[in-house]
């Protein structure tokens, strides 16, 4: 008797501390996994409530499908309808560009590149990954502007109707996002395409398949799900970024066309914060809202898609 | 074997990272060149701001004062609030001045929330803030210059002209009497302090056709400097050598001529408190009488601005 107690302080010493142990390790896991959970609740919750109110006082309709965004007028009009254009043609845009490239990188990578060279390109894609975006936005704005306002005073010379904007755009802000989201999808596809079972691959090849067939016939479908997984992330990515895009975009609202300086849901928050007061800071909150709800779906169809994918592993 | 590939992986990679240490070295030389180039005209009252401090030990037996005083607002009176807290907190040793600069709006709004003791606005307080009870204490007078680039050759413009260009009217220099090159119209973001100033002495409000609706006086300076045909306005003060400020109705944007009341482009500065300053703490009624002494006077033109008697 008088052993254990001495002994106390060893979690094998008596079975009273070894239950204290297990019972405290358990509070503490618990209260982490609670503070996880704590976090998106209070969130989402700050969100709506903060969200709402504009959307009973201009209405569900003036925000969502006007056309107007003059939040500080004597007759202020909270029309949002090309902020969100821009941010789904923006972002869909820069996803054709940018998936393309990345997927075929991670082909590069995965399957045809010399293993040394692999090596060399690999930490280059993560190094992609590390650069801070306002760095991306800042090289965008120094190297891409100039350039795209080049092109802009040839295209529209003789048109009088179009309003020069110095080739702050839409085309460079879909650039540098397609740039952006490379090391996503890189990455991810490069990952999928290797986790395809090897004997899928010897097969194809035993049967007198060529090693591009392979690739296009074999792999790509049947590293299917986690390439999908890949563009979702980087529909994420692209949709959530603002700094970068807010130095190249020219943040004017207008409608999502190539020449034309827009204005997306992340940067319409991010340079009107400061400034705003009353009813204006309430749609800002909405226009983080109607962000959130994007960026909730695209979660959404994130996770489905990695189920079906599992189960198609199942098989 | 599998060690060597992994430590092979490690030293390319490493290598890699260093070069993109280098390559990013590179990159943000060019943002401290751009910072430079704003930094310079921030850079260049402080002479005048050193001699206000040389002054203020003299005087620092009346200072026997204690206390804090904390300010929030305008990002456009970023350069008085800290000359005038550094000056200030030399002067009276026992009060601590903090500031923060996060939008005219959020200033006022902090005021009326009671997290501040003095809201800082670069525009006239709305009906809707003077309600919640912020009164309008105008400290200094700002000019608005409107700057073109370098290479432009239109050295002057009519006030009507000005509102064609904004309004979207007026597309071409050639019509001004310039080259014939497209205008690229640069603007602050809706809520802004000089946007608001700027619409409002133009009588344009919510009639402007932006191209470039920026979020900082540096980046339409930046966007302005570097893109040939850009137009674009911002507070007289921060103007420099990268841009050219036009001159307005044939008067140039110079402080004699804001103070005579010719150029016309020009606002106040407002720090305001929740009821009269005769109500505050004693640190921030001493702050008010410091503002409103020759040294204060003197600390309001160092920073490039302009005193309102």
């Amino acid at each position: 008797m008088t052993n254990t107690k001495e002994k106390s302080f060893s979690i094998i010493g008596s079975l009273k501390t070894k239950s204290t142990v297990e019972k405290s390790a358990q509070v503490v896991f618990t209260t982490c996994a609670f503070f996880a959970v704590l976090a998106v609740l209070s969130i989402t919750l700050y969100m709506v409530i903060n969200g709402t109110p504009a959307l009973t006082k201009v209405g569900i309709r003036e925000i969502l499908f006007g056309t107007v965004w003059k939040p500080t007028a004597a007759e202020p009009s909270y029309g949002i309808l090309y902020v969100i254009l821009t941010s789904i043609v923006g972002t869909f845009l820069s996803i054709l560009v940018g998936v393309p490239i990345g997927l075929f990188t991670a082909i590069f990578l995965a399957e045809v590149a010399p293993r040394k060279l692999a090596k060399l390109v690999k930490p280059a894609v993560e190094l992609l990954a590390g650069i801070p975006s306002v760095i991306y936005g800042l090289l965008g704005l120094l190297l891409l502007n100039p350039i795209m306002y080049k092109w802009e005073l040839i295209i529209f010379k003789d048109d009088p109707n179009h309003q020069f904007t110095g080739g702050a755009n839409l085309i460079s802000a879909v650039i540098v996002l397609a740039i952006m989201i490379l090391p996503t999808v890189i990455n991810i596809s490069e990952a999928a395409l290797k986790a395809v079972p090897r004997h899928l691959k010897e097969a194809s090849l035993a049967l007198g398949g060529s090693h591009i067939q392979t690739i296009f016939k074999v792999m790509i479908p049947a590293a299917k799900s986690g390439i999908v997984t890949a563009i979702v992330l980087g529909v994420g990515r692209a949709i959530g970024e603002a700094m970068a895009i807010s130095l190249v975009s020219g943040s004017s609202v207008n409608m999502p066309l190539p020449f034309n300086s827009v204005r997306f849901l992340t940067t319409a928050i991010v340079s009107e914060m400061g400034y705003a007061s009353d009813l204006h800071r309430q749609v800002l909150f909405t226009i983080g809202l109607v962000l959130f709800l994007f960026i909730m779906l695209i979660n959404f169809l994130l996770t489905k898609g990695l189920k079906k994918g599992e189960k198609e592993n199942d098989k | 074997m599998k060690n060597r590939m992994s430590k092979l992986v490690a030293v390319i990679a490493m290598s890699a990272m260093v070069m993109g240490t280098l390559a990013g070295c590179g990159s943000t030389e060019e943002v401290t060149e751009t910072a430079v180039e704003q930094e310079t005209t921030e850079a260049a009252p402080t002479p005048a701001e050193e001699a206000v401090v040389e002054e203020a030990p003299a005087e620092e037996a009346v200072a026997d004062l204690s206390g804090s005083i904390s300010m929030a607002g305008s990002t456009s009176m970023e350069k008085l609030a800290t000359a005038l807290s550094e000056v200030f907190m030399a002067k009276y040793p026992g009060i601590t001045v903090t500031a923060e600069f996060t939008g005219s709006s959020a200033g006022i709004e902090s005021l009326a929330a009671g997290s501040v003791d003095i809201g800082n606005s670069s525009r006239s307080l709305k009906d809707s803030e003077k309600e919640a009870g912020a009164v309008e204490n105008i400290v200094a007078i700002d000019g608005i210059a409107v700057v073109v680039d370098p290479e432009n050759t239109v050295a002057g413009l009519s006030k009507d002209q000005l509102v064609g260009i904004y309004k979207g009217e007026i597309k071409n220099w050639s019509e001004v009497g310039g080259t014939d090159a497209p205008i690229v119209v640069v603007g602050r973001e809706a809520g802004s302090g000089t946007r608001g100033a700027f619409e409002e002495l133009l009588e344009v409000e919510d009639l402007c056709v932006y191209a470039n609706e920026l979020d900082s006086t540096g980046a339409v300076m930046a966007k302005v400097a570097s893109t040939p045909g850009a137009i674009g306005y911002v507070s007289l003060d921060v103007v420099d050598e990268t841009v050219v400020a036009v001159a307005l109705d044939e008067v140039a944007p110079t402080e004699e001529n804001i103070k005579a009341g010719s150029y016309f482009l020009s606002r106040p500065f407002v720090m305001a408190t929740q009821g009269e300053v005769s109500a505050q703490s004693e640190a921030v009624q001493e702050l008010f009488n410091f503002l409103a002494s020759e040294e204060g006077k003197e600390l309001i033109k160092s920073v490039g601005l302009i005193t309102v008697d």
